[in-house]
């Protein structure tokens, strides 16, 4: 390919005036931190935090360091974009579905249900859930009993927790191997119904010999003014769930249907001149293509609803924003170093994800001839 | 089709369908009779102080004393002839826009872009021309959402243009640039961009030199939008033809005029849907601010919803706030499929 000089320099001047940018930037930066008698480091990631986590899935105390605090921080986000995706994906299908169904009255109650959500602000939503739903609930000693002994109060939900026994770690790890075990026999076992049951009783097996494994289940129980045992959801949780989970599921009800429709009619039309039931029909020629519609759709939406678990800020759950541009940029003064770890975070689930989904995409895709 | 044969085909078709059916009815039954209770048969309206109220249904009354404030934050009541006349003036502008004949369209275009947020500005913060000053941290409520959404919708959509722009050029330092850029942005949330724009903007500025908060604000979404606007545009350059771009260079028109006056026009009325629901997400995000410390329509309610005088009033308070941005969000899809149906050449162009 011809390089005429013109191109040559007119792409100079813009790596020029990139370099002229950062330059500035680093600079203004430099003496500003320079006036606050502060320097541009992570070493500050040793120092003891001396705050405490009001919820956390791992030990953290004020005496742990601000890099364990990042970590549990993470974890926390994690676990909030996790419940989120489950919850979302579930009620997306749910709503979905009904959005394809024939009976008008089911239809457009989802419509209604879609519209309402899809047009209200995310954050007002998690808001409302927190100020107006689980703060209005009533106090410890007047929780709302649930089934399975759990206990929903102002002061979050309480579970039962397992108590595990010494043989949990590897009745897990036996879990594990057959979870990754069993869809590769379930493939293998295309004309084998061995296989195929083998394929069913491994993950179930393994289940029970973790289940063996409890020791006990501790129930929630009121002393004084809060209750003790169990595992604790605080409502910050609660409402970073609820909210996130209810407004993604209705993109993804909408992705759902979209795919659906988007498969040709052609197909179908197709399946049953050659005998095939409805549901035959439905599962073996129009979901696999919809599949193949859906997953870009809804990894999307699925990062989507990773980014704004930074929401959780606005009700003080503790997740990475919450913690890191918050409570640690206050305390350390370390703006640009707080704000960078934070959203490279993002940053690389961002770009893991996408990676991985140009990969699966690429494997699934199907092959024109 | 007889109303009776339209209940049996649509809510009666099936022992299945008959028995959903039932089922949604009686959720109906459960569930719609309180709620219209609280918000209408039991509801209060008048009065002016809490004590008006009743226990059983929503206090209307909290949200009628603080309209103003909802609507405007604290922007002087004497001067708000002002917001409205920038806002009317945006609206006729863009009606304007719309409407013009294709040949003046790229005028009008460029005066909503360029004459309209001058005035509108001067208009807002006045200072000058007899206008009194009105400081960026009285504005709030609805007025602050619309107004991020319109500045943060047009710069986006300018620098979402260049950087589609940009992605497709042939020089690759550019393009990479450009796609640097847009994943940067779209890799992480809104909400840090915000924290940036308000922790770290002081930074990387000079001695002595501060930036207002609204509009570190309207920076950081308007960076931000710029990245979504690119990626939608960038759709509606690569679906114009090869040929088009072939015809005009065969004409002998320069490159940047192939770009600005047949790729260009074609690409944007096709990403017109794509826009506008860039805008909707952005109007709905402009509720980001209020955790930065920007007193928006969500950030005044919360804020009223804890005045020792009304507490109790978060229902009430969120649902107003709730309908005020689904009306506005249904409003602005309705008009962008106006607007993706009233193109010009439509017809001609589908025939």
């Amino acid at each position: 390919m011809r390089i005429s000089p013109r191109d040559l320099v007119s792409q100079a001047l813009v790596l020029l005036a990139l370099a002229l940018g950062f330059w500035w930037l680093t600079r203004m930066a430099a003496l500003n931190l320079a006036d606050r008698n502060l320097n541009f480091g992570f070493e500050f990631l040793g120092a003891r935090a001396g705050f405490d986590m009001p919820f956390k899935l791992v030990p953290f105390t004020p005496n742990s360091s601000y890099g364990w605090a990042l970590f549990v921080c993470f974890l926390n986000t994690l676990l909030a974009a996790g419940l989120g995706i489950v919850v979302a994906t579930i009620l997306g299908l749910g709503l979905g579905i009904m959005r394809l169904a024939d009976n008008w009255l089911v239809r457009n109650t989802a419509l209604a249900i879609v519209e309402v959500i899809r047009n209200t602000p995310q954050l007002l939503q998690i808001i409302f859930w927190y100020v107006a739903v689980l703060q209005a609930l009533p106090p410890p000693r007047a929780g709302l009993q649930l089934p399975g002994g759990a206990i929903l109060s102002v002061r979050g939900l309480n579970l039962p927790s397992l108590n595990f026994g010494p043989h949990a770690l590897p009745a897990a790890l036996v879990l594990a191997v057959a979870l990754v075990l069993a869809p590769w026999l379930w493939r293998r076992g295309r004309r084998r119904v061995t296989l195929r049951a083998a394929a069913c009783a491994l993950p179930v097996a393994s289940l029970a010999l973790v289940a063996m494994s409890v020791t006990s289940i501790e129930f929630p129980a009121l002393r004084g003014f809060n209750y003790t045992g169990g595992f604790v959801v605080p409502p910050e949780l609660l409402a970073v769930v609820a909210g996130l989970s209810l407004y993604t599921s209705v993109f993804i009800a909408e992705i759902f249907r979209g795919s659906i429709e988007g498969v040709a009619k052609g197909q179908k039309e197709a399946a049953s001149s050659l005998g095939l039931t409805k549901m035959q029909s439905l599962f073996l020629v129009v979901l696999p293509q919809a599949l193949r519609l859906m997953i870009p759709q809804v990894t999307s939406q699925y990062l989507n609803l990773t980014k704004s678990t930074s929401l959780g800020a606005a009700v003080a759950y503790p997740e990475l924003v919450q913690i890191f541009a918050g409570t640690v940029l206050n305390q350390s003064g370390r703006a640009i170093e707080s704000m960078l770890l934070v959203m490279g975070i993002f940053l690389g689930i961002n770009l893991l994800t996408s990676a991985f989904m140009n990969w699966y995409n690429r494997r699934v895709a199907i092959v024109e001839r | 089709m007889t109303a009776a044969g339209w209940i049996k085909r649509n809510l009666f078709a099936t022992w299945w369908s008959s028995i959903l059916t039932l089922l949604m009815v009686a959720l109906f039954g459960i569930v719609i009779p309180p709620l219209l209770q609280w918000a209408i048969t039991n509801a209060t309206i008048s009065g002016t102080t809490r004590s008006a109220c009743t226990d059983t249904g929503a206090c209307w009354t909290f949200i009628k004393v603080r309209l103003d404030l909802f609507f405007y934050g604290l922007y002087p009541s004497p001067e708000r002839w002002r917001v409205h006349a920038a806002f009317l003036l945006l609206i006729v502008s863009t009606v304007l826009t719309l409407k013009a004949p294709m040949r003046y369209q790229a005028l009008a275009g460029l005066t909503l872009l360029v004459l309209v947020p001058v005035t509108a500005g001067v208009l807002l913060v006045g200072g000058v021309l007899g206008l009194p000053y009105v400081p960026t941290n009285a504005w709030g409520g609805l007025m602050l959402n619309v107004l991020l959404t319109v500045v943060a919708g047009v710069g986006g959509f300018i620098l979402g243009i260049v950087l589609a722009l940009g992605r497709r050029s042939r020089l690759p330092v550019v393009r990479w640039v450009s796609v640097c850029y847009i994943e940067l942005w779209r890799g992480v949330p809104l909400l840090t961009v915000l924290f940036m724009a308000m922790l770290l903007v002081p930074l990387f500025m000079p001695r002595g030199v501060t930036v207002d908060n609204l509009v570190r604000a309207m920076l950081a979404l308007t960076l931000f939008t710029g990245a979504y606007m690119a990626e939608i545009v960038r759709g509606g350059l690569q679906a114009i033809p090869r040929g088009q771009v072939e015809a005009a260079t065969a004409l002998g028109l320069r490159p940047w005029k192939v770009q600005l006056f047949i790729v260009l026009p074609q690409a944007l009325r096709l990403v017109i849907p794509g826009v506008a629901n860039t805008i909707i997400d952005l109007f709905k995000d402009t509720t980001l601010v209020s955790i930065v410390g920007l007193f928006d329509l969500l950030g005044v309610v919360n804020q009223a919803q804890k005045d020792q005088a009304w507490l109790g009033m978060a229902r009430e308070g969120y649902a107003f706030a709730a309908a005020v941005f689904f009306l506005s969000c249904l409003l602005m899809s309705m008009l962008s499929r106006m607007a993706e149906q009233q193109g010009p050449d439509k017809a001609k162009h589908r025939a």
